[in-house]
């Protein structure tokens, strides 16, 4: 029988939330049936799903579920959840009961609540309010209210074997809050999502990081988009400080990373960090896979320039994942020179520092995009962030490619005006003879827009500010003048 | 740098060089690191490899020890096989020294182990 469950996310990264959980879902064959519609202004999914083990594999990756919890009883005030629960009680059919399809009224068959009630499992019963906050002791009078469970083992509150969920929904408005809830859960817990790895990759305990270390919990985000798994091998070849590498090598995958600027790679920049003079000799990618126990999996970071070809014709990888420079906070950059006919003398060869000229935005994803329809596997994934202006945004911007199957596009908020958007590929034909994408299409240089529009509406900011204030002191005068 | 790196990498880069594989390794400063063993993996790479590359360049650097010059048929069965890929492919470093294009013969320096295999501005014009 397939069993209901209720997955709660964390409210936040909420565009995400789909791509995550379908690549989840994918990676492990695992088929799913939505019992309600999914709605981004509630941080809850009711699915069902074939077993508890499927509910365990997707929380064993997901970072945006906070749990995952299998549902007893729904309902939209607190007197119908009690009223249900005590009639699944009765609910002998095997079967879900929907009394009231309007209201949501959830019955669940008492088989689930029976194998929970034997005299030898100790159990807690846990209250989770959403956006509005209750003492210990409110909550301790919910808990009591639940006193006709049959509940015949003993009360335990560390490791229990069996720990009951009772939610509260009061919305996602903190500046509106009901009087009582909107939405009403009861069940057995069962998993917990990834959410701890937030802390334990967080950027402040990591030892080498640079200006652009993505966020620890994007970069689980992304892995579990590019569907990495145990023996993966994965590349990012716009690598930096190596945050995206850290998360794939959790999840079990062999990592190479490469990247332009020499002195990121060997942990000679300056230091990030406020208040750090130099980077300690300890700061490198191979150092920070150590520090979260997964340096058997690194393998190479190498220094070289992505626009030209570097690995063997026939060289595949299981994914991709990568943040390239957007031009803005790291420079789009690539080996060469404007004059024409330069050469470099012999006695300056050693230690020679190449000069760069712009790498375009369109050229980045055009090679990115053609690197990975020639050195992916088939049905392997690319998943990469895309900057955009917010306003100009359009579908047909994004980069494209014949071999190449766009699976997700979610979008980060950045500012105002700008946003990046995560985009995940899956490779879909391996006939890539001499497909190339134009460079000239589509894709609108980010940096120009960036600071073009910056300086705008920073232009225009400052002359409202000066009317504004011209006005007020008008006003003032005037009012001055009428006192006197 | 492993190995396993090195049966992948070309100097392709280089105007007028084809196939620029493999490139020659000259190694001052080899280390051998212990890393966690994993067959399903030695076995899943070894198909993605060139494998007489690989034999070449551990004779190379004097850690062909043990391994057979060509694949033998199971040899996804064969664990002691498998630990010997294993060292070569991921345990034996090399930290300082120079890779050379087999048409050209231009040297990639490698540092700390990385290597560096970026071009200066008048070869890529």
């Amino acid at each position: 029988m397939w069993r209901r469950y209720l997955l709660w996310f964390a409210h936040e990264h909420v565009d995400f939330r789909h791509a995550e959980i379908n690549s989840i879902l994918s990676l492990f064959k695992i088929p799913i049936k939505f019992i309600e519609k999914p709605c981004l202004e509630k941080p809850y999914w009711i699915v069902e799903l074939p077993s508890e083990d499927c509910a365990k594999k997707i929380a064993s990756r997901s970072v945006l579920m906070k749990n995952c919890i299998e549902l007893w009883s729904r309902a939209k005030s607190i007197d119908q959840l009690h009223i249900n629960l005590r009639k699944s009680l009765q609910n002998t059919t095997s079967k879900w009961i929907f009394e009231n399809v309007e209201c949501a009224e959830h019955i669940c068959p008492k088989e689930l609540i029976d194998v929970c009630c034997s005299p030898n499992s100790s159990f807690k019963i846990e209250v989770e309010t959403f956006c509005k906050h209750f003492s210990i002791q409110e909550k301790l009078d919910k808990i009591e209210e639940f006193t006709y469970l049959p509940l015949k083992g003993s009360v335990k509150l560390k490791n229990p074997d069996i720990t009951l969920s009772y939610l509260e929904f009061y919305g996602v408005n903190p500046n509106n809050v009901p009087e009582q809830p909107y939405d009403l859960f009861f069940g057995k817990w069962i998993s917990e999502g990834q959410r701890d790895l937030i802390r334990f990759h967080s950027l402040k305990k990591r030892k080498f990081i640079g200006n652009t270390s993505m966020d620890a919990q994007l970069a689980i985000v992304m892995a579990n988009q590019a569907q990495i798994a145990p023996g993966h091998i994965v590349i990012d070849p716009f690598v930096g400080s190596g945050s995206l590498l850290i998360a794939a090598a959790h999840f079990g995958a062999y990592v190479w990373g490469s990247d332009i600027d020499y002195m990121m790679l060997h942990g000679r920049t300056r230091p990030t960090r406020v208040g750090q003079k130099v980077r300690s000799k300890e700061e490198s990618i191979k150092n920070n896979l150590k520090q979260y126990g997964t340096e058997s999996k690194y393998i190479d970071i190498l220094v070289s320039d992505f626009s030209l070809p570097l690995w063997r014709d026939g060289v595949k990888f299981d994914a991709m994942i990568t943040d390239p420079p957007y031009g803005v906070r790291e420079p789009t950059e690539k080996i060469g020179i404007e004059r024409n006919n330069y050469t470099l003398s012999e006695e300056h060869l050693t230690n020679h520092i190449p000069s760069k000229v712009e790498y375009g935005l369109p050229h980045i994803y055009s090679d990115l995009l053609n690197f990975a329809a020639r050195h992916l596997e088939m049905n392997g994934r690319l998943v990469c962030w895309f900057p955009v202006i917010r306003a100009d945004y359009q579908d047909e911007q994004l980069p494209s490619h014949p071999c190449l199957k766009l699976i997700a596009n979610s979008e980060q908020i950045l500012t105002k005006l700008t946003a990046r958007r995560l985009l995940t590929y899956e490779k879909i034909c391996d006939d890539v003879s001499s497909v190339t994408v134009d460079p000239s299409s589509g894709v609108p240089n980010f940096r120009d827009k960036y600071f073009a529009i910056g300086e705008e509406t920073r232009r225009e900011r400052k002359e409202r500010r000066a009317e504004e204030i011209a006005t007020y002191a008008a006003v003032k005068a005037r009012l001055g003048n009428e006192v006197t | 740098m492993k190995l396993i790196t090195h049966n992948m990498l070309t100097s392709k880069c280089l105007k007028g060089v084809v196939t620029g594989y493999p490139l020659a390794i000259n190694a001052t400063d080899i280390k051998v690191k212990e890393v966690d063993f994993n067959p399903e993996f030695i076995s899943r790479v070894i198909p993605k490899l060139d494998w007489e590359v690989l034999w070449v360049a551990a004779d190379s650097i004097g850690h062909s020890d043990g391994l057979p010059r060509s694949l033998e048929n199971k040899y996804d069965e064969n664990e002691e096989f498998l630990k010997k890929a294993h060292k070569v492919l991921l345990e034996v470093e090399v930290e300082e020294g120079h890779l050379t294009c087999p048409e050209s013969g231009r040297q990639f320096p490698i540092s700390k182990g990385i290597p560096n295999m970026l071009l200066n501005e008048a070869e890529v014009q």
